[in-house]
C-alpha cells in the first residue's frame, strides 16, 4: 500500500487488528481522491458510489499485493528474439472496411471529438 | 436449448469447408466472443463492443473452418475475459448446465456450458489466468491452455497479451486434442507464435489426439503441496482419489514443493491489470465501439465513453494504472515480474525430476450465482492453481476427476514447455 500516504492513521495501523478494523484503517491509504486521480489518468469516468466502493476494494486488494515484498529479486533469463519480416506491400483492409465500425466518419476518415 | 443457460451471445453460422476430411469435418464449434469472426458480432461480453462487427476472422477460426468444422455461435464470457464466473458479462450470467443455480466458471463460461449442454461438439475459449481450465472444471468437461506461442492470438481481442492463449474445450481429452491439432502452429500475423521446427525436443508432425492413449505406465507425476493446501476438502479428496487411480495404472507420484506459486495470484493480477490498462486504452469511441454523446473535449468525451465498461473492467483498468503509476511501478510491477521469473524457474527445476505436475484445477466447487460478485478479492483467490501456468508460459489441461456433492471437480496437469503430449496423455488416463 501507499507508504507515501498523507493520511494520519495509516502509519499507526496495528497488524493484529481484527479484519474489519484493519480494512477500515487501510481504506484510509486508498482514499476517494486517490481513486479519482487514477480514474482521471485512465480516462474512465466514475460516479460517486463507484469511487467509494473501489476505495474500499482497492485497500483490500493492495493489502494482499503487499506479499510481493517477500519475493526475492530474481534473475530474468528471457530467451527473447525479435521476429522480423521484409517490409513489403501486402493486401490490407479496404478503407471502407476499416471505417465500417466507426461512430462518425467524414470524407473517408475517422472523426473524433474536438481536441480542446 | 441454448437460451436455457445463456451460453451464447450470438447464434450465427459460419459453414466449414464441406470437402475437408479429418476429425473435425462436420463438427460444430462454439467460439468465445472475444475471438474475431468476420461479419458476425464480436462483443467481448461488453456494452463497449455490443455492435462491433469484425472485418476479418481470427486465424483459429480460419483453421477450424478449413478443417471442416462449422461455427455455430459466439459464447458468453466475463467482460473482456475479466472474471472467474461469467457473471461480469454485459449480457447476463451463463448458468452451469450441471446445476443452473451455480456459475459455469469463467471467463470462457459460455464455451464450457455450450459443450456440457450438448449445444456444440467442441468450443474455443481463451485462457489468461485460467479462463479455459476453470469453466472446464466447473462444467465437468476438458479444457487445454497451450504453451504460450503454440496457438495464434491473431484476432483475439487482447486483455493481457503476455499471458493469454486460445485453447480448446471438449467433452473428452481426445476431442480437445484434435482441436488443438488444427489450431496450433505458427502464424505470420502473430509474431509471438513459435515454429515447432525450431523448438528443441518438439515434434512438429506429432498428433496431439494420438497422445490421448491413456498410457501412464512409468510416468512421474509431481504433486505440489502448495496447490492442495487451502483447497476445499471435498475437492482435495476427489483429486487425490484420481491420482491414486493413476498410480494403479503404473504412474509414479512424488510430493514436490513450489513455494513461488504462493505469489502467483498477486503477480498475475498486477501484470494482467497493468497490461489491461494499456490494451483497453484503445476503446476511445473513435474507430470502433460505443461512443458517448458528449459536448466535452477529447479527454472528457473519452472518459464519458468509457463509462460503458462494467465494474470489474473499470476495477482492473484502475488497478493496472495504479500499479504502473509514478512511485508504485517498482513496488508492484517490478516485483510481480520477479515473481513471474521465480515461478518459471521453480517449474523448470521441478521438470528435471517429474514429467507432469498434478493439482486440483480450482480449489473450490462451483460458486452459487451471485455469491462472489461483490467480493473481487475472493474471486481472484480462486485463480490460485491456474495462474502459475500462465506466468510460466506452460501447457496445462483440466480433466474431470469425479464429483463432490454432485458437482464436477477438475484435475489439472501442467507440463514442460511445448510438451502438450504429456499432459494430454496423463489426462486421458484419468478418463479411463
Amino acid at each position: 500500500m501507499s507508504d507515501t500516504s498523507e493520511s494520519t492513521d495509516a502509519a499507526g495501523t496495528d497488524a493484529a487488528d481484527d479484519p474489519d478494523a484493519s480494512a477500515d484503517a487501510d481504506a484510509a491509504a486508498v482514499d476517494a481522491d486517490e481513486v479519482r486521480h487514477v480514474a482521471d489518468l485512465a480516462r474512465v469516468r466514475l460516479d460517486d458510489d463507484e469511487v467509494d466502493a473501489f476505495a474500499d476494494q482497492f485497500a483490500e486488494i493492495l493489502e494482499y499485493f503487499e506479499a510481493l515484498d517477500d519475493v526475492p529479486e530474481t534473475e530474468r533469463e528471457e530467451e527473447l528474439v525479435n521476429v522480423m519480416r521484409a517490409d513489403e506491400v501486402r493486401e490490407g483492409l479496404s478503407q471502407e472496411d476499416a471505417l465500417a465500425n466507426a461512430a462518425e466518419t467524414e470524407d473517408g476518415f475517422f472523426k473524433g471529438p474536438k481536441v480542446s | 436449448m441454448a437460451a436455457d443457460h445463456n451460453a451464447f451471445i450470438t447464434e450465427a453460422t459460419i459453414e466449414g469447408d464441406a470437402d475437408a476430411e479429418g476429425p473435425l469435418a462436420g463438427a460444430t464449434v462454439a467460439v468465445k466472443d472475444n475471438i474475431s469472426t468476420k461479419g458476425i458480432e464480436t462483443t467481448c461480453g461488453s456494452e463497449m463492443l455490443a455492435d462491433y462487427v469484425p472485418p476479418y476472422s481470427a486465424t483459429v477460426v480460419e483453421r477450424l473452418t478449413d478443417a471442416g468444422a462449422t461455427i455455430v455461435g459466439k459464447t458468453n464470457m466475463d467482460e473482456f475475459g475479466m472474471g472467474t464466473t461469467t457473471e461480469t458479462s454485459a449480457f447476463g450470467p451463463t448458468r452451469n448446465p450441471v446445476d443452473p443455480d451455480r456459475v459455469p466458471g469463467g471467463s470462457s463460461g459460455g464455451s464450457a456450458a455450450a459443450v456440457a449442454a450438448g449445444d456444440a461438439d467442441v468450443a474455443l475459449g481463451s485462457d489468461t489466468g485460467g479462463s479455459v481450465r476453470c469453466p472446464a472444471a466447473f462444467c465437468g468437461v476438458v479444457g487445454i491452455k497451450p504453451t504460450y506461442g503454440l496457438v495464434s492470438r491473431y484476432g483475439l481481442v487482447a486483455y493481457a497479451n503476455s499471458l493469454e492463449q486460445i485453447g480448446p474445450i471438449a467433452g473428452t481429452v481426445e476431442e480437445a486434442a484434435a482441436v488443438l491439432d488444427v489450431i496450433a502452429g505458427s502464424d505470420p500475423h502473430d509474431g509471438t507464435t513459435r515454429d515447432l521446427e525450431t523448438v528443441a525436443d518438439a515434434d512438429p508432425a506429432a498428433s496431439y489426439a494420438a497422445a490421448a492413449d491413456g498410457d501412464v505406465d512409468g510416468l512421474t507425476v509431481g504433486v505440489p503441496t502448495e496447490l492442495f493446501e487451502g483447497a476445499d476438502e471435498r475437492v482435495v479428496d476427489t483429486v487425490e482419489a484420481a491420482i491414486a487411480d493413476l498410480e494403479a495404472q503404473g504412474a509414479e507420484t512424488t510430493e514436490i514443493s513450489l513455494p513461488a506459486v504462493e505469489h502467483a495470484v498477486q503477480a498475475y493480477y498486477v501484470i494482467a491489470t497493468s497490461e489491461a490498462s494499456s490494451n483497453l486504452a484503445r476503446f476511445d469511441g473513435v474507430r470502433y465501439g460505443h461512443r458517448a454523446e458528449s459536448d466535452g473535449n477529447w479527454n472528457e468525451s473519452f472518459a464519458e465513453t468509457r463509462e460503458a465498461f462494467g465494474a470489474e473492467v473499470k476495477r482492473r483498468i484502475l488497478l493496472g494504472t495504479y500499479a504502473l503509476s509514478a512511485g508504485y511501478h517498482d513496488k508492484y510491477y517490478k516485483k510481480a515480474q520477479d515473481a513471474r521469473a521465480w515461478v518459471r524457474q521453480e517449474f523448470d527445476a521441478a521438470f528435471e525430476d517429474v514429467d507432469a505436475i498434478a493439482s486440483p484445477t480450482m480449489p473450490v466447487l462451483p460458486f452459487e450465482l451471485g455469491e462472489s460478485l461483490d467480493d473481487p478479492l475472493r474471486m481472484y483467490l480462486a485463480d490460485a492453481n491456474t495462474t502459475p501456468a500462465n506466468l510460466a508460459n506452460l501447457p496445462a489441461i483440466s480433466v474431470p476427476a469425479g464429483e463432490a456433492d454432485g458437482l464436477p471437480v477438475g484435475l489439472q496437469f501442467v507440463g514442460p514447455k511445448f510438451d502438450e503430449a504429456t499432459v494430454i496423455r496423463a489426462a486421458s488416463a484419468v478418463e479411463e
